[in-house]
Parts: C-alpha cells; structure tokens; sequence
C-alpha cells in the first residue's frame, strides 16, 4: 500500500467505517511507515483533544442577556 | 410563573417540555439551562465570532420558545434546537458578506488529493506538558482559523457527536462531502496544532 492511499482512507479508519481487509492491509502499512503511524496517530490525538467540548465558555454576561430577553418575551404571552 | 414540579428538575425532558408547552415558564427555563452553554459553544465553532454566537444562542432560544407548540416530539428536545441554531449560525456565515473567511458553500470538496506537509510526531501528552490555559488557546485558535464548512463539519461531528448522516441532513450536504470536509478538516487541525506540539 502508498503512503497516499493510507492517508486517504484516514478518516474512514479512525471512524471504525473500513472492511477488516482494508482494515488490517492499513494497519500492516502502518507498522512499517513511521511518517503514516504519527500523521494517524496525531489525528486521533487532535480529534481527542477538542472531544471534551469545553472550548469556549459561556460568559455570565452572555447569559444573563439571554435569560432577560426571553423572560421579556415570555412576559408579552 | 409557576416553578417546574420536583419530577421535571430530577431529570425529566419530555415532562419539561409538556410543562413548557402548557406555559410553564419555569420548566422552559430549565431547558434553556441545561444547554445554553452547548448552543453557544455551537455558535462560536461555526461562526467563528462570539458576538455572532450570542446572536445565534439569543435566536435559537427565542424562535425555541415561540415554536414550542410545533415541536413534535419525534426527537430529543436537544436535537431540534440544534437544528435551529445551525440553521442560525449558517444564516449569519452567510450574511457576513464583508468576511475575508471562504463562504461555506464554496469551501473546496472532494477533489484534489490531499498534501501532508508535516508528519512530525508530537511531544507526548501536551495537555501534561503545557498549561492548560495555553492548550486550549492552542485549540481555539486552530479551529477558528479553518475554514467554516470544515470547522462546522468538525464541530457537529466531532465534539457533538452526531453521525455522517444527521450531518449531512443539517446542513444540506451530501454524504460524500460530509465525509470530505471531515477528512480535510481533521487533517488542517492537526496541521496547525502540530506547527505548536510537534516534537523538538
């Protein structure tokens, strides 16, 4: 397998979505190709980092706006 | 206004939204607690600017709240809100004419093969070796310097974790270019955190 076609399919393989052979001719090139093993591993380590969704916070302000214009608009009901 | 019964506050969304469609303020309330901060979030990811997220999480929960009666229920009361603040935030991508950003319609797709400039391996554990005020700049800086129809496709299935196809249905797209602005996107995050985390 080249290197271009193992990167191609990075997404689908991270994502569980290739058939065992496709899978496993994958994993065996990654066992020989350092530059394919750390842009995989790499991925996954980026995909792992934003998972945790606690990028930007809700500021107090931005809520308490939120919550004084509904209750406006609930008191016109 | 009358309060949510003790049932609805343990836990219960379907009964808060009955209470909500029936008027009860309060039970309404209580939705907009539980995920306010994930439908700001949302916006931000999409839009890339947080007063236009403020925009779309003020929107969201008031167009949430004077459509309540038509909420059918199908579905979680979560997923038809993110519906509504996608659809928001995409409104606002698409009214910001002035933006040097790359439109989201127009962001390149399944063609042209895919060039990996750097295949450094990263230091181990950045989160353990950085601060974590430091990693999450890091973070917020590479996803926003995306373009939005890779950061939007990224973001819903990614972090919030919705499947190929609810995505694709989100946002008018089709399976493929789901898939494809996917793959570029993960590839252009690890791209930019790697200009920071890569080894030595």
């Amino acid at each position: 397998m080249k290197c271009r076609n193992a990167v191609s399919e990075l997404s689908n393989y991270l994502d569980g979505e290739l058939d065992d052979e496709l899978k496993m001719t994958i994993q065996a090139h990654l066992g020989k190709c350092h530059h394919c093993h750390a842009v995989f591993d790499t991925t996954r380590k980026t995909i792992d980092l934003y998972c945790d969704g606690k990028l930007f916070p809700l500021p107090e302000d931005v809520r308490a706006r939120l919550h004084d214009a509904l209750r406006r608009r609930a008191q016109r009901v | 206004m009358s309060e949510p019964r003790a049932a609805t506050l343990a836990g219960d969304e379907s009964g808060l939204v009955s209470e909500a469609k029936a008027g009860n303020y309060a039970a309404f309330e209580e939705l907009v607690n539980r995920y306010e901060k994930k439908i700001y979030r949302l916006g931000v990811n999409i839009t890339g600017s947080p007063e236009d997220a403020e925009d779309v999480l003020q929107d969201t929960f008031l167009k949430a709240f004077e459509h309540l009666s038509e909420f059918r229920e199908d579905s979680r009361f979560y997923t038809w809100i993110v519906r509504i603040a996608v659809n928001e935030a995409l409104m606002k991508l698409r009214k910001r004419r002035s933006s040097k950003e790359v439109p989201f319609e127009e962001t390149e797709d399944q063609d042209g093969e895919v060039l990996i400039r750097d295949y450094a391996d990263w230091k181990p554990n950045p989160e353990q070796t950085l601060a974590r005020e430091e990693v999450e700049q890091i973070l917020r800086n590479a996803i926003q310097a995306l373009p939005p129809g890779f950061r939007t496709v990224f973001y819903l299935r990614d972090v919030e974790g919705l499947s190929t196809e609810e995505t694709a249905q989100l946002l008018n797209l089709s399976i493929g270019a789901v898939k494809a602005r996917l793959f570029r996107g993960r590839l252009r995050l690890r791209e930019e955190l790697s200009k920071v985390l890569k080894r030595g």
